[in-house]
């Protein structure tokens, strides 16, 4: 492996490359070779920068001088300077060395500035199939501290203090749970982890289980203690293939050591668990359907009450808590409920991890303490929307939730607060949307999910999202009429009050956020047939821009379908009987002659 | 089955091995292994960093897989905590990248500063791929 001197990297994105920054890279390599050093300077053309706007750019290492709108007339002197004689180009500089900016560790990002880790505490720092890394992290202690130092009573207690409410989203007191549970006189009980996390655009649940799989072990031990539950079932998603793997390796693990099986740590509990999968059905993740899927039975949903509480799993007493619920308890029970109370809100304490998705410069998971506004989370965390382009809504809670516009970025993310902007915090997905998404499109998206994943059990769920998406999709053709708009608000109302569970009774608000919030966006598309956004493909039209068309004839040979007429120097037009709106001749156009509204 | 005395001797010995502080005594590679960094190619990545400490014979150096660090668009992601230093995150890993970094910061102790993040009125700079000509 041969080490240059220096690299020289060149952006070859998109939008770097209609800027020239082909020819420069050709520039460049004639330069090297000119002054004999092109054994000693490599050339990298790169991805994206994602700072199209200081485009083309040219970075030198060692030194990481930043050049940027670099010319191909350029070259010479930059080779002559900077690789020859070793001085920086100050003329062209953006930024001379980037020496300062050097994060040697993510710790100093602002990404994790804000954030504060306690379900996430060991991700991304232990090796999640080694036992001995979670225990040399206190790992196990909180099970220890239990059997050895507390009654079950005592456990629940703790719960109760700290105000754990459910992280799967519904947002119900953990250890109220846990009490109704624990007081229930039956000789089996049990305690199943939900680890089918379903939502569109959420992972959390899955990187805890990938990332630290023994502190829901851990945790669901406890909770057995607590309850008194020797029993317990984690159901996990089939196609999460490698938490899968790691949960298997943990629980082997934790077996070897004895900490699952008979006589735990030597106090006589006995307690096991054992892994179910779900092959995907969304609606095995509410609860009573999940309960009926590891019976065996067809996952299906089951009126309530009685809770799980009385009669779950086979009819016992069963608690049943989402994977991110459990990271929570092991600290809880280490640094009591005093200390869990000190972060967040008085309604909601603790934090809540989120997976950012969608249009967000910083893709990725974050945990932050309740409280912490939406604002923070998409601009300071998620470092903001890329391209520069309009922030329009943020969608939070999956299928179930709903889309919060730009007026109410500076609410605090809480259970309550959600709710009451007609969303919910859900799982934790968190979909970032800007000035490119149509709402309408958006409410189709999940109504066309909830449609498919219904289980049909009852009627307004199966029939009722069938309709709805039915109407969306006559509106985003624009085939609707303002009837459609009130007919779709009627039997969004309805449904939410009719249906058997908690996913048909939230499957309308998608509807409903995108009505009250973005109404105007659905008169655009049902009075003047247009989408705002450009995304309904029925209701779009590509035009070319006379004025700033040099009739070049480009766009017509890029035309799959023979769409553009006219002649070289003289004028085209786009025949809109025969365009398929694939956007080849936008793509192509190097005036940026065309546009879609 | 294990005591919760010989638990307490596990972890008095294994909290050198996961120490992430500067008083460790040797140095431990970190790769993101969660769904998103083995997408991004972290697996490959952790073979050529488990070859090249091999084949340099480096005996004092753990080499770890971990789960989700949490920036998912800047995977593969390796991180190095050598004795006495700061931990030092390494961004957008490739194979080559990688041994590079155990020859030149783990057995020179030279932190290879392109591969860190760069950031420039909060963007990363060195957030990219390479590409062939």
């Amino acid at each position: 492996m041969a080490f240059y001197r220096s690299q020289v990297l060149i952006c070859g994105g998109t939008g770097c490359t209609s800027s020239e920054s082909m020819i420069i890279l050709q520039n460049l390599k004639n330069e090297l070779k000119k002054h004999g050093i092109e054994n000693e300077i490599e050339v990298v053309r790169t991805g994206c920068f994602g700072l199209c706007e200081l485009g083309p750019i040219v970075i030198v290492y060692p030194e990481g001088a930043f050049y940027s709108k670099v010319k191909p007339e350029d070259v010479p002197e930059l080779v002559e300077e900077h690789l020859v004689k070793g001085r920086i180009l100050k003329r062209l500089v953006y930024h001379e060395a980037m020496e300062d900016d050097r994060i040697k560790s993510l710790n100093n990002f602002g990404f994790y500035k804000k954030q504060y880790r306690v379900a996430l505490r060991n991700c991304g720092v232990i090796d999640p199939e080694n036992i001995d890394e979670y225990i040399a992290f206190d790992g196990y202690k909180a099970l220890e501290k239990v059997l050895t130092e507390m009654t079950p009573e005592q456990v629940v207690q703790v719960v109760k203090d700290s105000g754990l409410r459910g992280r799967g989203g519904g947002g119900f007191p953990t250890g109220l749970k846990w009490e109704l549970t624990a007081k229930e006189k039956a000789a089996q009980k049990y305690i199943i982890c939900n680890a089918d996390e379903g939502d569109p655009g959420a992972f959390m649940d899955r990187s805890v289980l990938e990332g630290d799989p023994h502190s829901v072990l851990e945790a669901m031990a406890i909770g057995g203690y607590a309850i008194g539950a020797n029993k317990g079932f984690i159901y996990v998603r089939a196609e999460y293939p490698i938490a899968v793997q790691r949960l298997e390796v943990a629980i082997k693990q934790a077996r070897d050591y004895g900490l699952l099986g008979d006589n735990i740590l030597g106090t006589g509990f006995k307690f096991d668990i054992e892994l179910r999968l779900g092959s995907g059905a969304f609606v095995c993740g509410e609860e009573t359907a999940l309960m009926q899927s590891i019976e065996g039975k067809r996952g299906m949903p089951v009126p309530k009450p009685p809770f799980p509480a009385q009669s779950g799993l086979w009819k016992k007493p069963t608690v049943i808590n989402n994977v991110e619920t459990y990271a929570n308890i092991p600290p809880i029970i280490l640094n009591g409920s005093q200390w869990f109370r000190s972060i967040g809100t008085e309604k909601s304490p603790g934090t809540k991890v989120f997976a950012l998705g969608g249009k967000i410069t910083n893709t990725g998971l974050v945990e932050i303490p309740m409280g912490t506004t939406l604002r923070e989370i998409i601009f300071e965390i998620g470092g903001g929307i890329p391209k520069g382009k309009k922030f329009k809504a943020v969608q939070t809670g999956g299928p179930s939730g709903g889309c919060i516009p730009a007026e109410h970025l500076d609410t605090p993310i809480e259970y309550d607060t959600l709710t009451a902007l007609g969303s919910m915090m859900g799982s934790g997905g968190m979909i970032v949307m800007d000035e490119d998404n149509c709402m309408v499109d958006v409410a189709r998206f999940f109504l066309e999910f909830t449609k498919d994943e219904s289980c049909g059990k009852c009627t307004p769920c199966r029939i009722g999202t069938k309709r709805m998406l039915e109407i969306l999709e006559k509106i985003t053709q624009g085939k609707g009429t303002l009837e459609d708009i009130d007919k779709l608000e009627k039997l969004a109302k309805e449904i939410k009050v009719s249906a058997l569970c908690g996913l048909g009774q939230t499957a309308p608000n998608p509807v409903l956020s995108t009505l009250k919030y973005f109404r105007d966006e659905y008169v655009a598309h049902v009075v003047d047939k247009k989408c705002p956004a450009g995304v309904c493909k029925a209701l779009m039209r590509y035009t070319i821009v006379d004025n700033i068309c040099k009739k070049c004839g480009i766009c017509a040979k890029a035309c799959p379908v023979g769409a553009i007429k006219g002649r070289v120097k003289e004028h085209f037009e786009i025949d809109q009987d025969k365009c398929v709106k694939c956007g080849a001749c936008m793509e192509k156009c190097p005036f940026k002659a065309i546009i879609k509204k | 089955m294990k005591t919760i005395k010989e638990l307490e001797e596990i972890r008095k010995k294994t909290l050198e091995v996961v120490n992430q502080r500067k008083d460790r005594t040797t140095t431990r590679i970190v790769v993101g292994m969660a769904t998103c960094g083995i997408a991004a190619g972290a697996r490959p990545v952790l073979l050529a960093i488990m070859d090249e400490v091999s084949k340099l014979g480096l005996t004092d150096v753990i080499v770890a897989q971990t789960g989700c660090i949490g920036l998912c668009r800047l995977e593969p992601i390796v991180e190095v905590i050598r004795p006495g230093e700061e931990k030092v995150t390494y961004i957008k890993m490739t194979p080559e990248k990688a041994r590079r970094i155990v020859k030149e910061h783990v057995v020179e102790g030279k932190v290879v500063d392109e591969y860190v993040m760069h950031v420039v009125d909060g963007k990363v700079l060195n957030d990219y791929s390479v590409q062939n000509d």
